[in-house]
């Protein structure tokens, strides 16, 4: 019995019995479109987290002071040599450290903002000129705080676009004067808003220079300087980040007098969106797997209807091993209307799923787009995994049909 | 072409033991036409389906055109069904939704696939129903339904047709248009006919009655041929 004659034969027979076989497909169809809407949205915020950590800027590497442990006792935080102003000038040297482009050491902490009439409890970031480059900041008026500011420890800020709203409601920021923690900043610029909040880049900051920061607004100092609590560092190009990596560490490392093991860390973007895709890619998985026990109660539907199937079709069944059908032509034939429910389920589900994902991706939940993505690998598996389950659930039924005995069969009532 | 020697077949029912068939012994050459008659019972069926490959002996030998086919396995049978033989069945046995000419083709889905429609066609045309070709078992006779599944029965050239009270269902005057069917197809085409029946003038249309009772052949009698 060839293929085109079995498809033609399974076709017959799931048509005489419409609604059942509808029904039936039914159950595929909500198993895989749920599998199918459910990945596209892990696999889409997979997509936004990336971009978001790409958004930050491009090729960066985030030095950051780590514990110095000395036999088994661990020191407390400024104990231990950590990150200052020097070692950001000494990473910026282009003859130990070529593959790094630029360095924007940062300094961080909370304070009160206030401006007459309205505050607010803010990030406020020291930071160096260099800063706007690295973390790829574009000014929605004014400007950014420049190398004369830091030398002069002048008190300027550059406020967040949140923060000006929030602050200036109808006025122009600009040239207003704002009380951080009590001493007077000089407005020079507002950033415009870069969305989303990952890694502590947001648009609730207010930016003031690096120098200024740490003499008039913190009080912690080490021996070789003032502590830093990132060095943010861009890489000549993304092929460049290992060797930078390298040379930060080496260079570090003889400036702590390390020998043993280091007091700080690096972490690249990459580090951190392969972190992040993990857990997503997990999360993705799970909920792939909770939706895949609909498409499992599915796959006894398709199972329990064959079975009735063959119990009504016994005497059929006789006929054709009377003339001649083979067991293996019987066993075919039934497993090609199983997979044929399974796979127009798969079929369906999948354009189903895909709709679905499409409408979730344009309705905002708590204020926020999900974007979602239907790519390659989930049409896939979601045809894979329904031909698995047809032949699977189909088998059984099947091979029941096919031990059939022939005169049995034909005295079937 | 059919050689039976000391065929017994026992059918286990639980814990009871029952012997169909106790030791038969007969041949039918090619292009013989016969009918095996015999009491409810009397295992004239069981023989039927053991010529009819459907069913083993339990012991015993059964050779058909040479070749011993007692002990072949299920698929092997199965492939002896579709080339050798062709089955009429009381009830008829067409698929309820399905066209006659899809009927009729059938037992070439599982064997010679070539030309089915044709070949099809022609078998219809042999029964005299080509016109209702495109007609389901449920808008045909039961004279006419039986012609179709004369038409499967023949279509895949089978050397023997073996029909199991094939007119039980009809009423007399179709019977005879049926068995003129067969007698032409036997004296035609030179098809071996079986016909199992408990109706006496069913059983004189063939040259040959075979008697069962109690599992046993109980006569083997030689008609003269009908003047008609």
């Amino acid at each position: 019995m060839n293929i085109a004659a079995s498809l033609r034969t399974a076709f017959r027979a799931l048509a005489a019995n419409k609604m059942r076989s509808a029904l039936t497909v039914l159950g595929i169809i909500i198993g895989v479109s749920a599998v199918v809407s459910l990945m596209s949205i892990g696999r889409g915020a997979q997509g936004a987290v990336t971009a978001q950590i790409q958004g930050i800027g491009t090729n960066l590497i985030f030095v950051r002071p780590g514990f110095v442990q000395e036999a088994g006792v661990r020191s407390a935080l400024g104990s231990a040599p950590t990150l200052t102003l020097a070692d950001a000038e000494a990473l910026a040297d282009s003859v130990m450290a070529p593959s790094v482009a630029f360095v924007a050491p940062q300094v961080s902490s909370r304070y009160q903002v206030t401006v007459s009439g309205q505050n607010t409890n803010t990030q406020i970031v020291g930071v160096t000129p260099e800063f706007q480059l690295v973390l790829n900041y574009q000014m929605a008026q004014g400007e950014f705080i420049d190398p004369s500011h830091v030398q002069g420890r002048s008190m300027v800020a550059v406020l967040g676009s949140k923060v000006a709203e929030t602050l200036f409601i109808d006025s122009d920021p600009i040239g207003q004067v704002i009380r951080i923690n009590q001493r007077s900043f000089r407005v020079i610029g507002v950033l415009a808003g870069k969305g989303g909040g990952a890694m502590g880049i947001s648009d609730d900051v207010v930016m003031v220079p690096i120098t200024t920061a740490q003499a008039r607004l913190q009080a912690q100092r080490t021996a070789q300087g003032q502590q830093i609590q990132t060095i943010n560092v861009q890489a000549v190009d993304a092929k460049e980040i290992n060797s930078a990596k390298e040379q930060i560490a080496d260079i570090l490392r003889e400036r702590h007098r390390i020998t043993g093991s280091d007091d700080f860390t690096l972490t690249s973007q990459e580090d951190i969106i392969g972190a992040l895709s993990q857990v997503i890619g997990i999360f993705t998985i799970v909920l792939g797997a909770i939706a895949g026990i609909s498409l499992l109660v599915g796959g006894i539907g398709i199972m329990n209807i064959m079975l009735v199937s063959v119990t009504e079709r016994t005497r059929e069944i006789g006929i054709r091993k009377a003339v001649g059908a083979k067991r293996r032509d019987i066993l075919t034939q039934f497993i090609i209307e199983a997979t044929t429910l399974s796979l127009s389920g798969g079929g369906i589900g999948l354009l189903l799923g895909w709709g679905l994902s499409r409408i979730i991706s344009r309705v905002p939940i708590n204020g926020q787009m999900l974007p979602t993505a239907v790519s390659l690998d989930i049409v896939l598996l979601a045809f894979g995994v329904s031909t698995v389950i047809g032949l699977f659930f189909g088998i059984y039924p099947a091979s029941r049909a096919a031990r059939l005995n022939p005169i049995e069969a034909l005295r079937y009532e | 072409m059919i050689e039976i020697e000391n065929m017994v077949k026992i059918y286990r029912m639980g814990q009871v033991e029952v012997q169909a068939l106790r030791g038969i012994t007969c041949r039918v050459e090619k292009g013989e036409m016969v009918s095996i008659m015999g009491p409810s019972g009397s295992g004239k069926t069981t023989l039927m389906n053991i010529i009819g490959c459907l069913d083993k002996p339990t012991s015993g030998s059964y050779k058909l055109g040479g070749i011993e086919v007692s002990k072949l396995n299920d698929d092997q049978l199965a492939e002896i069904r579709s080339k050798k033989i062709g089955f009429v069945f009381q009830s008829f046995n067409l698929l309820p939704r399905t066209t006659a000419i899809d009927n009729v083709e059938l037992p070439m889905v599982y064997g010679d696939g070539k030309n089915r429609r044709k070949r099809a066609m022609e078998a219809l045309e042999k029964v005299g129903l080509s016109d209702r070709a495109r007609h389901r078992p449920s808008e045909l006779s039961g004279g006419e339904q039986q012609r179709v599944a004369i038409a499967r029965a023949l279509v895949n050239n089978p050397s023997i047709i073996l029909a199991d009270e094939p007119t039980g269902n009809l009423d007399s005057r179709t019977s005879e248009e049926i068995m003129s069917v067969l007698k032409e197809l036997n004296q035609r085409d030179g098809i071996t006919v079986v016909i199992v029946t408990h109706e006496r003038d069913i059983a004189e249309h063939t040259r040959r009655i075979i008697n069962i009772r109690d599992g046993k052949v109980s006569g083997d009698i030689l008609l003269k041929p009908r003047s008609s």
